[in-house]
């Protein structure tokens, strides 16, 4: 224990990139990556981080609250109104039944049924870091999966409010207040001024949000120094953790719903690009954590009861979230996803564990049996998650491709469309319209199911990955149109083109300006920015409506995206001279400076002189004046 | 060897029968440049100096189209009125076109004999192509007699061929011939000319 800061620093920053990147390699994702780090430098392998490693986690549990501020920065207000069904129908009653059944079994089992009540409650709750994380590096948030996913992972980090407010009840004896951990103040206050207080609490976040944060920021980014926005942003986040621990509610969701007032503010990039590498760290810490947490050696002693109540746990879990995908709708390739995603026991579960312990409804033995099938259960998700995509789904769900009638002929495409979302879709009816079949690339499963009783070709998988390219007839095909919503998608398939399939002519979707000098950079001659012609079409409308000749404005409008594309051209050159490092966000802001005022001295006219006899009136006049 | 630059202007060129013929049977040769402006501009957005440039650059201009409604396609006007630029092409300073050569190549529905005095059309060719060789004396060019195929409608795959070995001996004629005589006859009597 007198390993200094460094070397603690080092231990774990070390053991995150070596075993990360590994993890990647091996298709299991970073999740899986940070846990094993943490299991290998952990007191039963290499032994460098010893019992500490649960005070890591609670200071790595940090990760999630900011991971829930980002997310609500995500997600406006009106879109989280739009949820409120699918959060109540689905979420709901995962954590209802979950805890019930497993509550049920318990003191069927001759448990208390304090203590069953305290365990199945915390049970209910899955881990949002885990799943959150998972998804997203599948690009899967969006999918019916994803969001399903994410109702239920919210209507958890309500629920923790109630559970926490339920536990005291339970308890046994009056709290002993112990390291003082998760006591909170307001349990010193009588209850209706608990109540009280945590209104009051959650109103002032609003408020807060609403009239004090965003001048507060106004102020800040006026000093122009990154680095004091970057604390203020800290301070926000920390400062609602803190208001919400202290009248005893989640720090998640106080910070969700932060982030939700906030979605709507002119800081809500500003924010995201700050945060999220802080965010990034803390989680993988917090992985990290876990992993070294997890008590090898109550497991080995106890190897049978562990696992079959953790197999016990999963099982059930599994099959509610199944059952309420099936209710749901979702199809078989989603509801997998969906019920596997989350059928560990989450970290928050940690939280009420100790809680409990507190508050005596649970004993030390009964304790350290559920933190180590909690962490265990955490630590194989993502096997679970891995075990899903490549043995259950490639059998059960629906397949990368569609089985060749024998007397088919395999009809050859010239063109590839990866991604079919609306731009995909459009250019693939269009193409279609005009006769050309094109093979078609998806990683939703359920537009793959529709597009194939809808007569396409289509594949279903990651587009990055090559062997699927190849499958799809990517040696054969002329051309191949990126389309894919996610520009680092789009990237990465320009790689794995540039790569293994040189000969394809590359047509590529760009989101924006950036996205498009990114793509410039990787030498792809057709980019195509998403809002281009839109915008622009819809300028012409503007001035037709403003009394401009339909046809002049037509021709303007010619001009105009010619200027820009050209502008495109010229702007690439530039774009690396400024510094190396400002975010995203900003260097939009600032490609748009560079624009407007390039415009602001440029005349927007029609360079030739078509159809206009002023140039020949003066020019005769001065014919004449010389004669 | 004079430059040659054929514009071809054909909204529909992969349905048209006669001029896919006639521009294969020039395509490949020596300092034949043929710029397909329907496939250039398609949405008749006409880039004035580039067109410019390669004009500067020709010695003979070939404006072959089919004839529609006694007139050239709407690009081919469009061309006419965007790249001949006053100050340009003509009118004080508009110098850059001088003696070139111009040459209409025209398909038509109608044979040679409904182009007549007497026939269903009431003119000559040349009468309807009187606008397009005014336009081509205002640039100071020399506007040579038509290359014409009529009749395109029922025209038998030998007469095609015939018509389209004829053009590439009055493009050869035109590259390479030292001399163009004042007066030019009709062209069919021409393919032997000079060689």
């Amino acid at each position: 224990m007198e390993d200094s800061f460094l070397f603690q620093a080092i231990i774990y920053l070390g053991a995150a990139i070596i075993c990360v990147p590994i993890a990647k390699k091996l298709g299991m994702g970073s999740v899986l990556g940070y846990l094993i780090a943490g299991i290998l430098i952990g007191p039963y392998v290499l032994e460098f981080v010893g019992e500490e490693g649960e005070d890591i986690m609670h200071f790595a549990e940090f990760g999630v609250v900011m991971m829930l501020f980002l997310i609500g920065l995500e997600l406006e207000p009106a879109k989280l109104w739009q949820m409120r069904a699918m959060i109540t129908r689905v979420g709901l009653s995962q954590v209802l039944i979950t805890s019930g059944l497993l509550f049920a079994a318990m003191v069927l089992l001759g448990l208390d049924w304090k203590v069953s009540l305290a365990i199945s409650l915390s049970l209910s709750l899955s881990s949002t870091a885990i799943v959150l994380q998972s998804l997203k590096e599948k690009n899967l948030l969006n999918s019916s999966a994803g969001k399903n996913s994410f109702a239920v992972l919210l209507m958890q980090d309500i629920a923790v409010i109630p559970i926490l407010a339920v536990l005291p009840l339970l308890a046994v004896a009056s709290p002993t207040g112990g390291d003082g951990h998760h006591e909170s103040f307001i349990s010193q206050v009588p209850g209706w001024l608990q109540t009280l207080l945590v209104i009051g609490a959650v109103g002032l976040v609003v408020l807060l949000g609403r009239y004090a944060i965003v001048p507060l920021l106004r102020l800040i980014s006026r000093t122009r120094l990154r680095e004091l926005f970057v604390a203020c942003a800290l301070l926000i986040v920390v400062g609602i953790a803190f208001l919400m621990e202290a009248v005893g509610l989640s720090p998640a969701l106080g910070t969700f719903l932060a982030g939700v007032i906030l979605a709507n503010s002119e800081f809500k990039h500003e924010l995201e690009s700050d945060l999220e590498p802080f965010k990034g760290l803390l989680l993988g810490l917090f992985f990290i954590a876990v992993g070294a947490s997890i008590n090898f050696g109550l497991i080995f002693d106890q190897a049978l009861l562990v696992i079959s109540i953790m197999l016990g746990i999963m099982l059930v879990k599994t099959l509610v979230l199944f059952g309420i995908g099936k209710t749901n709708k979702m199809g078989l390739d989603q509801n997998l996803i969906f019920s596997i995603s989350l059928n560990q026991v989450g970290e928050f579960s940690f939280v009420t564990y100790s809680f409990a312990s507190q508050l005596q409804i649970l004993d030390q033995n009964t304790t350290e049996m559920m933190m180590a099938v909690t962490a265990l259960s955490m630590t194989l998700t993502p096997l679970l998650i891995l075990a899903n995509d490549k043995l259950l789904l490639p059998r059960f769900g629906t397949l990368e491709k569609t089985e060749r009638e024998a007397d088919a002929l395999e009809e050859k495409n010239p063109v590839i469309i990866a991604g079919f979302s609306h731009y995909g879709s459009t250019v693939g009816r269009f193409l279609r319209a005009n006769g050309i079949h094109a093979t078609i690339l998806d990683h939703d499963s359920d537009r793959v199911d529709l597009l194939r009783r809808m007569g396409f070709k289509v594949y279903y998988g990651d587009a990055t990955r090559a062997d699927l390219l190849e499958s799809a007839g990517a040696h054969e095909a002329k051309i191949l149109i990126s389309a894919i919503d996610n520009p680092e998608t789009n990237l990465l398939l320009v790689e794995t083109v540039h790569k293994h399939f040189p000969h394809l002519e590359l047509m590529v979707r760009a989101k924006h300006r950036g996205d498009a000098y990114e793509l410039m950079e990787m030498d792809v001659p057709h980019i195509y920015r998403e809002h281009l012609d839109s915008s622009v079409r819809m300028g012409k409308d503007v001035l037709t409506k403003l009394g401009f000749r339909a046809h002049t404005v037509h021709r303007l409008a010619q001009n105009f995206i010619k200027y820009d594309e050209a502008g495109l051209q010229e702007l690439v050159k530039y774009k690396d001279n400024q510094q190396e490092y400002i975010s995203m966000v900003r260097r939009n802001i600032e490609m748009q400076e560079d624009l407007l005022a390039s415009e602001l001295n440029r005349k927007f006219s029609l360079n030739d002189h078509a159809w206009d006899s002023d140039q020949i009136k003066e020019g005769l006049k001065n014919a004449e004046g010389k004669s | 060897m004079r430059k040659i630059l054929v514009l071809l202007a054909h909204p529909k060129y992969e349905h048209s029968h006669v001029n896919l013929q006639l521009t294969k049977a020039i395509s490949g040769l020596d300092n034949v440049d043929i710029r397909d402006l329907y496939q250039l501009y398609p949405d008749f957005d006409i880039d004035v100096q580039a067109e410019q440039e390669v004009l500067l650059l020709s010695d003979v201009i070939v404006w072959q189209h089919p004839l529609y409604w006694y007139s050239c396609p709407p690009l081919m006007k469009q061309w006419i009125d965007l790249v001949l630029e006053f100050g340009w092409a003509y009118g004080p300073g508009g110098i850059y076109l001088k003696n070139k050569l111009v040459l209409s190549s025209i398909t038509s529905g109608g044979t040679d004999a409904a182009y007549s005095k007497e026939g269903r059309h009431g003119h000559t060719l040349a009468e309807f192509l009187l606008p397009l060789l005014q336009t081509a004396k205002l640039c100071n060019m020399r506007y040579l007699p038509p290359f014409h195929v009529g009749g395109t409608h029922r025209i038998q795959s030998e007469e095609l061929r015939e018509a389209a070995t004829q053009y590439r001996n009055t493009i050869l004629f035109l590259r390479d011939s030292p001399e163009i005589p004042a007066e030019l006859g009709d062209w069919k009597t021409l393919t032997t000319y000079g060689r």
